[in-house]
């Protein structure tokens, strides 16, 4: 039977009724008394130099009240980056200036030139288009190995060349990894690119800037996934304002899957343009802006290469990756490629000597940074995809290609640094066979071809490290941040909750499932318990939410805040009732005293810590409210197994999904209900990347995927419903409650599926193709047909 | 500046716009319903749908001043007159058909406009409907479903 409440039940969601009623509150939504409007003017050119942007007339036009451009930033700072990289040569990555309006240089389509600042969204717009803007052409840099290329324009002058690191990792395996592979019974290399995408949250960004002269407070509204590391980057960083004087809140948010983790110059253009002119400045982003000032996502170009042995045991694994920053380095962008990729290239594989090299290049492009999955989709991507040529190469079963590599002994620890805690891979394997019946897989193949196509079948399995992450570990690898999450569990006198995370929910439904967790632990209805996220004023200091870390490590708080609270409540249980601590017991919201029939409600000792007439003042501070800072001692470690199957029409070289299965490993699961949901909507990315999405840009520069009729964003006839299961479990040996985490396992895991699908039904119709690059468009399958 | 007066969720609306103002733009600033998105500029996505005359369109693709004595109606007049969650609204709770929100009203209004046009549409019928609807979060599993089940067709999601 399915629990029905707590930890385990499938909660309907109560942010539901206010999204499905109209009555969400988005960042748009917040209009402020007296508020100004931006209009941002881009630059329509990749690289150039600005000669002059003269904005006179454009000043006399309607409603201006003000013309910023990057002269008005010579004195502010520059947008930061979170993460230092050092190269294999011991010299720190090459860290350009990224000024919040372009100076002396524009370095991408979409670089903001100038602001205007009027009375209406229309009067801005009309006027930006006045304004002269002299721009004197450079070469546009946009393939990245002719950036690196001797004597490529360089996209910083300032800099020796358009190479950001050269990043080794493990180094000291160099040698070793060269020699297994060159002395290896088999190796299986392939080439292929892991093309460029974009994030497109449902909701573009959008940012209000408020100043108060009274207290000389300047707020921030934006669409963020973490309002307090924008507080910290833009407030110590770029704007010099301390954080006692800035409040950053995001209320709802439309989506993020990354792109609403950084630190964007149109937030610290509001927050500066506020203060100056003494009104509200509001930001609302066009989808046409988002294509262009989104950071966006993946685009790496690698070679990796397998070794085997004889009996088909992989004995060293070597990759050489070209990973796309863009024109400047967005906050996480430097660890995407290199920490968050390098560590997980054993997959869930006993690979005993792996070596991985990435080249981070700076080109005339938007800069690049984590999109859901971040790093560990171009790594599953690549390891999957040679494993499954590995296995045509030598004609062997892929799936008994896999199991034999599997680790099947925990913890293990990788050469890659990182130590799973536990797994259990066949076991997501087997469940996978069983719901994707791959028996009935030969007869479905019969039945396709029947109808003259071609069916494929594409299974892989994945793992990734969520939980982000150890600060005492991610300061050593160059985080310039801690990765802790924090939680203030708040008891009110008459018994109800609040719960103060520094975690933030934009869709996954923190509101219902951290109240699940609190309502098990103290034995109470889980409406006894009220979420706040998303605003520094009211939340402690928290990192927020991506990398699948909220139940993992916000959760985590939480659980620690209300063990204090359970603590010190049983103390004033103990003294009302005048039993000794220890033999007091929380259950189903009573405390009772072990072997005696006294019990007091909870409401009674949360009243009592309120109104502290019978309480122990001596010994304990009256009130009911604890803080906890949870910084986890590893990573979580969410794996499986994904099967798909896809139709190719021999005609045309139109791919369709037809089935698709996924059995993950999430440890423990708070609300099933919730976790498919993360799955299939990542199941869904995943699919569009192999099949539909592609950001490109023509060698001048321009976006030619900038809209919603380019730039193709599956929709509900491009997908077919989901198997997901995930019934096995091994939780998490390290935190609190044996989670993993669950967002984005479905990006990762399933772009390799959907490919070796493809392969396999091209395989089996006599195409000798080894590789297509994503999207796996019908031009690019009718093309390898041929 | 001309007046535009219409009839929004039963109640008559009237504002002042310029001839440029999007339905959509009258809708979330002059009325403040703020429920009708805005996720692109090019009629792609549909977080924007309403009814107008109970027809599905898409109010970022409309002038205000076209909807002249129109009854057009948004997400916020579509729960039942207790205030309660209405048969499409509940399953897409039931189901898990949302998670940002973002898409949801448009979601909600275009599925509304689809059972009317097709009382028990099929599972493929459905994802057709919606193409002019884009979720970033689901991956249209739970709306498909929500939908089927909003349509009395329980038995077609045990199926599955
Ligand atoms: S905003 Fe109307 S279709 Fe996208
Ligand atoms: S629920 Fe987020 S876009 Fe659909």
């Amino acid at each position: 039977m399915p629990k029905d409440h707590g930890i385990g039940a499938s909660t309907k969601r109560r942010e539901d009724v206010r999204f499905l009623t109209g009555d969400g509150h988005y960042t748009d939504d917040i209009n402020l008394h007296g508020q100004a409007y931006v209009h941002f003017l881009r630059s329509d050119v990749a690289h150039g130099r600005l000669v002059s942007v003269e904005t006179e007339e454009a000043a006399k036009m309607p409603g201006v009240l003000r013309i910023f451009t990057g002269k008005d930033f010579e004195a502010v700072g520059s947008i930061p980056c979170g993460w230092l990289i050092t190269s294999r040569d011991g010299q720190p990555m090459q860290e350009p200036p990224h000024p919040v309006l372009a100076q002396g240089k524009v370095r991408h389509v979409g670089d903001p030139i100038a602001a205007v600042v009027a009375e209406t969204y229309e009067q801005a717009r009309d006027a930006a288009e006045a304004i002269m803007v002299e721009i004197e052409d450079l070469p546009a840099v946009i393939d990245m190995k002719q950036a690196l290329a001797e004597g490529a324009t360089k996209v910083h002058d300032d800099l020796k060349d358009n190479l950001c690191y050269d990043w080794g990792f493990v180094e000291e395996n160099r040698e070793a990894v060269d020699k297994a592979i060159k002395e290896a019974h088999h190796v299986t290399t392939l080439e292929l690119r892991n093309q460029r995408l974009v994030a497109n949250p449902m909701e573009p960004r959008v940012a209000v800037g408020d100043y108060a002269r009274h207290n000389d407070e300047s707020t921030l509204y934006t669409t963020s996934q973490n309002p307090h590391v924008i507080r910290l980057l833009m407030g110590a960083f770029v704007l010099g304002i301390p954080e006692h004087k800035l409040r950053v809140a995001a209320p709802d948010v439309g989506g993020g899957f990354g792109s609403k983790i950084f630190h964007y110059a149109e937030e610290a253009f509001c927050t500066f343009a506020a203060k100056q002119l003494r009104r509200p400045v509001k930001w609302t982003s066009s989808r046409a802006e988002a294509f262009i000032s989104d950071a966006q996502g993946r685009d790496h170009v690698t070679k990796i290469e397998l070794a085997l042995d004889k009996d088909n045991n992989f004995t060293a694994l070597r990759t050489e990756t070209y990973a796309n920053m863009g024109a400047y380095l967005s906050t996480f962008s430097t660890s995407v490629p290199t920490w968050l990729h390098g560590t997980l290239m054993a997959g869930n594989y006993k690979t005993p000597l792996i070596y991985v090299n990435v080249k981070a290049v700076f080109t005339n492009t938007v800069p690049v940074d984590a999109y859901r999955g971040a790093g560990r989709p171009e790594a599953t991507y690549q390891l999957e995809r040679v494993i499954d040529k590995a296995a045509r190469e030598l004609g062997v079963d892929p799936l008994a290609l896999r199991r034999q590599n599997f680790v099947t002994e925990f913890p293990y620890a990788t050469p890659v640094a990182v130590e799973y805690d536990t797994g259990d891979y066949n076991a997501t394997l087997d469940k996978l066979e069983e719901i994707a019946d791959l028996k009935g897989f030969e007869a479905r193949r019969k039945e396709s071809e029947a109808k003259g196509k071609l069916r494929g079948l594409g299974v892989n399995c994945y793992i990734e490290a969520c939980g982000i992450a150890p600060s005492n570990l991610v300061g050593q690898l160059g985080a310039r941040a801690g990765l802790y999450e924090s939680a203030t569990v708040r008891v009110n006198a008459t018994g109800g909750l609040v719960v103060m995370t520094g975690s933030h929910s934009h869709g996954q439904g923190h509101e219902t499932t951290f109240p699940q967790v609190i309502a098990d632990m103290i034995g109470i209805d889980a409406n006894m318990v009220e979420i706040e996220h998303g605003d520094t004023a009211n939340t402690p200091m928290g990192m927020g939410t991506y990398g699948s870390r909220s139940i993992a490590v916000g959760g985590s708080a939480m659980v620690r805040a209300a063990e204090k609270v359970i603590a010190k409540a049983k103390k004033i249980a103990a003294h009302m009732m005048e039993a000794s601590e220890g033999d007091i017991e929380l259950k189903d919201g009573q405390f009772t005293v072990a072997g005696t029939d006294k019990s007091l409600a909870w409401g009674d000792v949360t009243l009592a810590a309120y109104v502290p007439h019978n309480y122990p003042l001596e010994e304990l501070e009256p009130g009911l409210e604890e803080t906890a800072f949870y910084d986890p001692s590893n990573f979580t470690y969410p794996a499986g197994a994904y099967a798909c199957e896809v139709e190719v029409d021999p005609e045309t070289g139109k791919v369709t999904v037809e089935r698709f299965a996924a059995a993950d490993d999430f440890g423990n699961v708070i609300n099933p209900m919730i976790v498919e949901g993360q799955v299939h909507g990542g199941i869904a990315q995943g699919v569009g990347q192999a099949l539909l999405e592609s950001c490109v840009y023509d060698e001048t520069g321009q976006l030619l995927t900038g809209t919603y009729m380019d730039y193709a964003m599956p929709r509900a006839g491009d997908l077919p419903s989901y198997v997901v299961d995930h019934s096995c479990r091994t939780p998490c040996t390290h935190n609190p409650l044996g989670v993993k985490g669950c967002g984005e396992a479905g990006a990762i895991a399933s772009p390799p599926t959907v490919v070796n699908a493809v392969i396999d039904a091209l395989q089996s119709g006599g195409h000798k193709v080894d590789h297509i690059d994503m999207p796996v468009s019908p031009a690019r399958v009718w093309q390898a047909m041929q | 500046m001309p007046q535009v007066s219409m009839t929004v969720n039963g109640k008559p609306a009237t504002g002042d716009v310029e001839g440029r103002t999007l339905l959509v733009q009258f809708l979330r600033d002059t009325l403040h319903l703020t429920g009708t998105h805005v996720g692109c500029d090019t009629s792609q996505c549909g977080a924007c749908l309403v009814h107008v005359d109970g027809e599905a369109i898409k109010a970022c693709s409309i002038f205000a001043l076209e909807v002249e004595g129109a009854e057009v109606t948004t997400i916020e007049g579509m729960a039942n007159a207790d205030g309660s969650l209405n048969t499409i609204q509940q399953a897409f709770q039931d189901h898990h058909g949302l998670q940002c929100g973002f898409c949801t009203p448009g979601m909600v209004m275009s599925a509304a406009a689809l059972l009317k046009e097709n009382p028990k549409p099929s599972e493929t019928e459905i994802r057709d409907y919606l193409q002019g609807n884009i979720c970033r979060c689901t991956g249209y599993h739970n709306i498909v479903k929500a939908i089927l089940a909003a349509s009395g067709q329980e038995t077609a999601i045990a199926a599955e």
